[in-house]
């Protein structure tokens, strides 16, 4: 047992644990759903899952630096909608070139929210609260209500959803679900083994210690908007390539579902703790739910009441589960001083070990 | 600075602003200040306005509720159906608010008992009473009400003045009462500041949470009741995207989101400015997006501006010595 303990770490048996809820769910769904472990519904649940998990990992990183960015919905929009259009108007354009265009799109839109938090040292909350509004009512006003439609784009692009990469079996295997998954794996692997992105951690555990033992905790903070604006934007062309059809609300209120996706996963919204791969696990798990409760039979009606109290039971007992594990850590040999304090979540002064 | 001179410094900015805005409204438009458009100014969002004074009081109290909108339109959509399946109006209304209460106290339970961030609850709140408000109506519109609930929603009661802004008068009064007047104003204060501090004192911090949650939730029912009189009728979708006006009007209000800053007078100055603004650029034909545009900006530059100013005086400062 000591020797587990020393190995692994209570998140790490958090993800554990919510992988164990989702494998919960599928089954429960499963001996309700005639035909559910069908490949039909991997591919629904992956292709609505992929474009949230995408957005979700930047929102994970500004998370860890204790700030959050609600402007993530409208910059998808933005992007959706303009590179939309540029390809809607030159249907020639090269498919690498418009993916980075969309990206840098988003990218910028991202340095505009880095630049005012960082070094204008207002709130994340206050400037994304901003600038939700202002992308949002700036693609409204040059839009001149047009839409963008999925006859005006070219093939390659209408097409690449249904594109099977490596067919194993009935199983398709779809772009955007390799996409999203490749930018987890990046971003996992980068977050965990790369010294520069540990900084993401120290920076929301502590941000005067981080400060004090010398990190540019501001560059660091701008860099977590840029990417998170980046994938947003990479997020906004998947959009375009899964809808087709755009018009100026696209993403309206995506960023609820990135939020909750996060909260879900398990990184805590207080910085300094989670990972991109918990952040992917809590929208898989909401992606599932919201693709599998209407196949119960349940009306649709319903379903919004149904996912709000499971994002509760998913946070609550992720808590309450995390509580318990971490006494069981402290009490059995690090012996740490983690009293009534350190249990409990929701306090930004709570010991993060 | 100290932390009094930079609250006062605010609401001076806030009132320059409120003036500049007025005498802009008033010399390009003459239906400005006419007593009509006054009260209109107030009526068109008052709901909002209602919801601000309680979102004040959670976000000093260090805490933040999402869920607000979603409890206008639960309350709206049980008080529309009880009256639809019969129930007599009074009866309706009473059930819409105990709603509210209830949906307060879920937010209650979890955050001030079970400890976790509010904001996780209460964005669990916003999709979930959200959800439930349309099992409800599903996608259907009741209206059909009595007429003295549609009267009282849409016609002046005193004067000019409609229950929904006489309501909004008397809740700021009290509101203000209980911030800058009572052992309980205090202690969000307290809890807002420094929860680990206030804990150690002694302070029933669950205690001063829930009181919070469960007033904004029956605050937020209240608006969305006077919302329904005020439409004649009810949706599902009723109230949609609300919180976020509302958190924006607190925040320009110069309410600082890390809890424990800023005062009612601030935010009733920060509501006139956008309620002010809003009216001034529609009638001067400014589109609602546009308007959202400003707001956005004015919110960002409202933190902005002062932090710039302080690091330039800051600068020079160092320079001297």
């Amino acid at each position: 047992m000591n020797w587990l303990k020393r190995r692994v770490r209570p998140e790490q048996i958090r993800e554990l644990s919510l992988l164990v809820l989702i494998v919960a769910a599928i089954a429960i769904f499963g001996s309700f759903i005639d035909g559910y472990y069908s490949f039909r519904t991997f591919n629904r649940i992956a292709s609505s899952v992929a474009i949230i998990t995408v957005v979700a990992v930047g929102q994970t990183l500004v998370v860890l630096t204790r700030n959050i960015d609600l402007s993530v919905g409208s910059i998808v929009g933005f992007t959706a909608y303009f590179v939309g259009t540029l390809i809607a108007n030159h249907n020639g354009i090269n498919p690498l070139l418009a993916v980075v265009i969309a990206t840098a799109l988003g990218a910028a839109l991202g340095v505009v929210n880095g630049l005012i938090v960082a070094w204008g040292r207002v709130p994340a909350v206050v400037v994304t609260l901003g600038t939700l509004a202002i992308y949002r009512g700036v693609l409204v006003d040059l839009s001149g209500a047009k839409t963008v439609t999925t006859d005006s784009l070219p093939e390659w692009l209408t097409g690449l959803p249904l594109v099977n990469l490596t067919p194993i079996g009935n199983l398709d295997i779809r772009p955007l679900f390799v996409l999203a998954l490749v930018i987890v794996v990046i971003f996992q692997f980068g977050t965990t083994y790369l010294s520069f992105a540990r900084r993401f951690y120290a920076i929301g555990s502590n941000p005067e210690a981080a400060q004090l033992v010398g990190l540019p905790t501001k560059g660091i903070v701008f860099l977590a908007f840029v990417i998170c604006g980046a994938l947003a934007g990479l997020g906004g062309f998947m959009f375009l390539v899964r809808f087709g059809n755009i018009t100026v609300e696209a993403g309206r209120g995506l960023e609820l579902s990135v939020v909750a996706a996060v909260v879900v996963g398990g990184v805590n919204i207080f910085g300094g703790s989670g990972t991109v791969s918990g952040a992917m696990l809590g929208a898989v798990m909401i992606g599932t739910l919201e693709q599998s409760l209407f196949r119960l039979g349940i009306s649709e009606f319903w379903l919004d009441a149904v996912l709000g109290l499971l994002i509760l039971l998913a946070v609550g007992s992720d808590a309450v589960i995390l509580q318990r594990l971490r006494a069981l850590w402290g009490g059995a040999e690090l012996k740490l001083v983690t009293k009534k304090a350190g249990s409990v979540s929701g306090e930004q002064s709570a010991p993060r070990p | 600075m100290s932390a009094l001179d930079r609250l006062k410094g605010w609401e001076i900015m806030m009132l320059a602003l409120l003036c500049a805005i007025v005498a802009l409204n008033s010399i390009w438009s003459p239906y400005f200040l006419s007593v009509g458009n006054i009260v209109n100014l107030f009526q068109l969002s008052i709901e909002k306005s209602i919801v601000a004074l309680t979102m004040a009081l959670v976000i000093i109290g260090g805490e933040i509720d999402l869920s607000v909108a979603s409890v206008m339109g639960l309350a709206a959509c049980v008080m529309a159906w009880t009256f639809h399946e019969g129930a007599p109006m009074p009866l309706a209304i009473l059930l819409a608010l105990a709603a509210g209460v209830l949906a307060g106290l879920n937010n209650a339970f979890w955050i001030a008992r079970v400890g976790l961030p509010s904001l996780a609850v209460t964005l669990a709140g916003l999709i979930g009473y959200r959800g439930v408000a349309r099992i409800f109506l599903e996608d259907r519109a009741i209206g059909g009400f009595p007429d003295w609930f549609n009267t009282l929603g849409q016609q002046a009661l005193i004067g000019p003045l409609t229950a929904a802004i006489l309501i909004f008068f008397l809740l700021f009064i009290l509101f203000a009462i209980i911030l800058h007047g009572s052992a309980f104003g205090r202690l969000v204060y307290v809890v807002g500041s420094n929860v680990q501090a206030a804990r150690y004192s002694g302070v029933r911090v669950g205690l001063v949470k829930s009181a919070l949650f469960v007033g904004s939730a029956f605050v937020a029912a209240l608006a969305g009741i006077l919302y329904a009189a005020r439409l004649g009728s009810v949706r599902g979708d009723m109230a949609e995207g609300f919180e976020l006006d509302v958190i924006t009007a607190v925040l320009l209000g110069g309410v600082s989101i890390f809890g424990g800053k800023g005062n009612l007078v601030g935010v009733g100055l920060s509501l006139l400015v956008i309620l002010n603004l809003r009216n001034g650029m529609g009638l001067a034909d400014i589109t609602g997006n546009t308007q959202n545009n400003v707001i956005g900006g004015l919110l960002i530059l409202s933190v902005l501006i002062p932090n710039m100013w302080q690091d330039l005086r800051d600068k020079w400062k160092g320079r001297e010595t």
